[in-house]
């Protein structure tokens, strides 16, 4: 699997993410800096990692979204490549319109950092394959601006077309239906609140994140 | 030219910085607040020329987030 991720001034966890990919696939990621307006060739994913791009100058994910490498990230997703957007990743995908809705402040205004329950609502997906439907699973978040919302219809398409990945099991930001994370129409695009970077090995305490990975690998080579 | 573009949160979405607002304000004694909303105010300084059409297009791209803000253009 070739992967790359993508660099923004201001991520924090591009770092966390190349080592997962590496220690998953095997194979080190291209990093990519946000200046950049061609993406290497021959790539199976595209990773948007978590952080605080552009210091969330104007909204989470805005300036980011408007950025080079986000039309050259856009116009791989168009062509079928699979991206996979954490955190402020999801954030700069929604901004991006590679997803739809928004995520707001969370509705208790306190950043969130903790490990927090999902429960797997889609196991179809190449990025949810090596899970089982209904599984509940442990994966940490650490956000201020994650609670998801949009449009009555969106969230009932969403629903009835099985594109909601995660959902907490417990209210964690305030978000419509306690989505954490969600898929585009065609399948290839992810993009989660929590961080299933920070849990592939047994020094993270669980290895919950890991199979993410793996289920990509099997999917993309 | 200076034009003011006043980004809002869409009625019905709920605002948790408005509700801390307020809730500061209940704290300082201050009654009779019956809502408070935060939003927004960007000035933009513009070139003679730059039309009210560009500054929706502006606003529309970038300076909000029409999923879940209103934005109004004051010239």
């Amino acid at each position: 699997m070739r992967s790359a991720v993508i660099v923004f001034p201001g991520s924090n966890c591009d770092r966390d993410m190349a080592v997962a990919l590496e220690q998953v696939s095997g194979v080190k990621p291209v990093m990519v800096w946000h200046r950049e307006a061609e993406l290497p060739q021959g790539l199976d994913l595209i990773v948007v990692p978590g952080g605080f791009s552009y210091g969330d100058y104007l909204r989470s994910g805005a300036m980011a979204a408007n950025s080079p490498i986000m039309r050259a990230v856009k116009d791989a997703a168009d062509r079928g490549a699979s991206v996979l957007g954490i955190c402020n990743g999801f954030q700069i995908l929604t901004e991006t319109g590679l997803l739809p809705g928004a995520l707001m402040r969370n509705a208790g205004i306190s950043f969130v950092c903790r490990d927090v329950n999902l429960k797997v609502e889609n196991s179809q997906s190449a990025f949810t394959s090596r899970y089982e439907e209904g599984e509940e699973i442990v994966i940490p978040v650490a956000h201020h601006d994650g609670n998801y919302t949009a449009d009555p219809d969106t969230i009932e398409r969403l629903e009835g077309e099985g594109r909601i990945a995660f959902r907490y099991s417990r209210e964690v930001n305030g978000s419509e239906r306690d989505i954490a994370g969600i898929i585009n129409e065609g399948g290839n695009v992810l993009g989660m609140m929590p961080h299933p970077e920070r849990m592939i090995e047994p020094a993270h305490g669980r290895t919950d994140g890991r199979r993410l990975f793996e289920g990509l690998v099997e999917a993309l080579g | 030219m200076k034009t003011r573009v006043y980004v809002t949160l869409k009625n019905g979405v709920l605002d948790p910085q408005g509700k801390a607002i307020h809730h500061a304000l209940e704290g300082l004694g201050f009654s009779g607040v019956n809502d408070v909303r935060a939003g927004k105010l960007i000035e933009l300084d513009l070139e003679e020329g730059v039309s009210e059409e560009d500054v929706d297009s502006m606003c529309r791209k970038l300076l909000a987030n029409t999923v879940i803000e209103n934005y109004r253009i004051e010239r």
